[in-house]
C-alpha cells in the first residue's frame, strides 16, 4: 500500500521531469530535469529491490555524466532559436520513431506477458543483488561484458585523440621538468659573516 | 523510570522509532560540525602561535553558537541578475547529500540507521551528488568569480571521484562486502588485521582524494581567496552561506569517518587480544574508538590546512588523473594477487 503510494509519487515526478527535459527553453533547466529524472528512476529501481542498479545509476549518470553535461551546457552560448528551426522538418521522422518504440513496448507488455509470472518471487533474506549481478556478469555474459569494456576504452582513446591537437607557438609548462626541480637548482645558500650595523 | 521509557519507546511504531534515531544522529552531527569550526580555528591558531577565539564562553567554547546566530540574523542578499530559484536551492542541494550519507555509517557494532547491502556504493553516490550544489551556486550567481570557482571545483571533484572509486574497489575486494558494518567486521583480530597495511597506497589515495573532494586546503582552489575572492559562494550571505559551511564540514567529518571505517577498523579497538588490556572495556569494540580515529583524521585535515600551500590548478589535475588513478589500478592488481594466494594475516 505504502509502496504503491511511493511508486505513484515518484513515477509522476519522473514523467514531469522527462517532459521538462524537452519542454524547458533554458538548457540548464533541461539538464537539471534530466538529473531529476535519473534520480527518480533510481528510486523506482530501489523500490523494486534492485538497489545496486539504482545506486549505480545515480553514481554514473548523476554523479559523473550529468556533471559534465551541465559543465558544457553552462559554458556554451546555445542559440535556442536556431535549434528550433529543424523541429518541423524532423517532426514526422521523430513521430515515426516514437510510435515504433511505443508499439514495441506495447507489444511486449500486452502479448508476451502471458508467459511471465504475475509477480516476481521475493528474494530471500541473505540475497544480495550485487553478488548475484557479479556472478552473472562474470560467468554467463563475460564476453559481452568484456566487449563492452573494450568498446568504452576505444571510445575514450578516440575522444582524446580527436581533441588533442598540438598547435605550434603556444606556451605550455613542462610539468615533468617542474616536478623534477630541486631546491638547489633555484636557490644558493651562502654563509656570510654577521655585519656590524653601526 | 528508564526501563519505563524503554518499554514505552518499544511500543512506538517502527517509523517513529527510526525518526527518533535519525533526529538524534542529526542533532549530534550538527553539534559536531559546530564544534569542528571552533576546533579548526583553535588548532590553526595554536599552530600559528595565536590563541584563537577566546571571548565567547569559557575559552571560546560558545563561539560556534555566536557565529550561527550572527549568520541566521544576517540579511540574505540575492544578486539582481542571478537566477533566483537556483540561487536559493543550491545551498540546500549541497547540504542534503552531506547529511543523508550518514544513514549508512556504522556507529557501533549494533547501531546503524540503515543497514543496507550496498552501503559503500551509496556513500560514494551521495558524495558525488554534492557537486551539484557547487556548480549550481556558481552558475546561478551570474558572476565570473563564482563561475570560475564552480568550474574548478566541478572538474576537481569529477577527477578525484574516479581515484576514490578505485580505492573503494580495493576496500570492497578486501572486505568482501559493500556493507560498512561487514567491512569493519572483516578487519577483526588486531591492529595488524586492519586494512591499513594491505591497502596502504589506497588509504593514502583515498585520504588525499577526500581532501580534494571536500575542497579543503591544499586543494581549495575552488575558493582560492587570492584569485577568485571566495569562489562559488562569493555572493552568498546569511543562512545560504551557513548552509554551504555546514555541508563542507559535514562532508569533512564524513570523509574522516569513512577513512576510519574502511582502513583502520572503525569501531574495533586497537587493544584487541593484547595481554591484560584485552579483558577491559578498552578492548571492546565501541563508538569510543570510532570517535578517536575520526578525531585523529579530522585533526590531520586541520593540520594540512595550516601546513601546505595551495596546489596549482593544473597540478591538481595532473595528480588526480596521472598519479592517483595509475597507483590505484596497480594496487588493485597487487591486491588481487594477495587475495588469490590468501596471504595471512588478512586474507587467510
Amino acid at each position: 500500500m505504502i509502496e504503491s503510494g511511493i511508486f505513484y509519487v515518484f513515477a509522476s515526478i519522473l514523467i514531469a521531469a522527462a517532459i521538462g527535459v524537452i519542454g524547458f527553453r533554458n538548457p540548464v533547466y533541461a539538464a537539471l530535469c534530466l538529473v531529476l529524472a535519473f534520480v527518480t528512476s533510481a528510486v523506482l529501481w530501489v523500490l523494486l529491490e534492485a538497489e545496486f542498479l539504482g545506486i549505480v545509476l545515480v553514481l554514473v549518470y548523476v554523479g559523473a555524466v550529468m556533471v559534465l553535461f551541465l559543465f558544457v551546457v553552462m559554458m556554451l552560448d546555445i542559440n535556442t532559436e536556431q535549434m528550433r528551426e529543424g523541429f518541423t522538418r524532423y517532426a514526422p521522422l521523430g513521430l515515426l520513431i516514437a510510435l515504433t518504440v511505443a508499439g514495441e513496448i506495447g507489444y511486449v507488455v500486452w502479448t508476451r506477458r502471458a508467459g511471465l509470472p504475475e509477480k516476481m518471487p521475493l528474494p530471500t533474506e541473505d540475497y544480495s543483488n550485487t553478488e548475484a549481478l557479479g556472478a552473472v556478469l562474470y560467468t554467463d555474459h563475460v564476453y559481452a561484458f568484456e566487449l563492452a569494456a573494450i568498446i568504452l576504452l576505444v571510445a575514450i582513446v578516440a575522444a582524446i585523440a580527436l581533441t588533442m591537437r598540438k598547435r605550434p607557438g603556444i606556451k605550455a609548462q613542462n610539468i615533468a621538468k617542474q616536478v623534477a626541480t630541486r631546491a638547489e637548482d633555484r636557490i644558493r645558500m651562502v654563509s656570510m659573516k654577521a655585519e656590524d650595523p653601526s | 523510570m528508564i526501563s519505563w521509557f524503554q518499554s514505552a519507546f518499544a511500543l512506538l511504531p517502527w517509523a517513529l522509532q527510526k525518526t527518533f534515531w535519525i533526529v538524534v544522529v542529526l542533532v549530534i552531527l550538527i553539534l559536531c560540525v559546530a564544534f569542528t569550526t571552533l576546533l579548526e580555528r583553535k588548532v590553526i591558531g595554536f599552530m600559528q602561535a595565536r590563541i584563537g577565539p577566546n571571548r565567547v564562553g569559557w575559552r571560546g567554547l560558545l563561539q560556534p553558537f555566536a557565529d550561527t546566530l550572527k549568520l541566521l540574523f544576517k540579511e540574505i542578499i540575492i544578486p539582481q541578475n542571478s537566477n533566483r530559484f537556483l540561487f536559493i536551492i543550491a545551498p540546500v542541494l549541497s547540504t542534503i547529500p552531506a547529511f543523508a550519507t550518514w544513514a549508512v555509517i556504522s556507529f557501533n557494532p549494533d547501531f546503524v540507521l540503515a543497514d543496507i547491502n550496498a552501503g559503500l556504493l551509496y556513500a560514494l553516490a551521495l558524495t558525488s551528488f554534492s557537486v551539484y550544489g557547487v556548480i549550481l551556486a556558481g552558475w546561478a550567481t551570474n558572476s565570473k568569480y563564482a563561475f570560475l570557482g564552480a568550474m574548478r571545483s566541478a572538474a576537481q571533484m569529477v577527477a578525484y571521484e574516479i581515484a576514490m572509486g578505485f580505492a573503494l574497489v580495493g576496500v570492497l575486494m578486501a572486505g568482501g562486502s559493500l556493507n560498512l558494518g561487514q567491512i569493519i567486521a572483516a578487519q577483526q583480530g588486531s591492529v595488524l588485521h586492519w586494512f591499513l597495511l594491505p591497502l596502504f597506497p589506497l588509504f593514502m589515495v583515498y585520504f588525499i582524494s577526500g581532501l580534494a573532494e571536500t575542497n579543503r586546503a591544499p586543494f581549495d582552489v575552488a575558493e582560492g581567496e587570492s584569485e577568485i575572492v571566495a569562489g562559488f559562494h562569493v555572493e552568498y550571505s546569511g543562512i545560504g552561506f551557513a548552509l554551504f559551511f555546514l555541508a563542507e564540514y559535514a562532508n569533512i567529518l564524513l570523509i574522516c569517518v569513512l577513512v576510519a571505517t574502511m582502513f583502520v577498523g572503525g569501531w574495533l579497538s586497537p587493544f584487541e587480544g593484547i595481554w591484560k588490556i584485552g579483558d577491559t572495556w578498552l578492548a571492546q569494540p565501541s563508538f569510543f574508538w570510532l570517535a578517536v580515529k575520526t578525531s585523529f583524521f579530522l585533526f590531520c585535515f586541520l593540520w594540512f590546512r595550516a601546513t601546505f600551500p595551495r596546489y596549482r590548478y593544473d597540478q591538481i589535475m595532473r595528480l588526480g588523473w596521472k598519479v592517483f588513478i595509475p597507483i590505484t589500478i596497480v594496487w588493485l592488481t597487487v591486491l588481487g594477487v594477495l587475495i588469490a594466494f590468501e596471504v595471512p594475516p588478512w586474507f587467510d
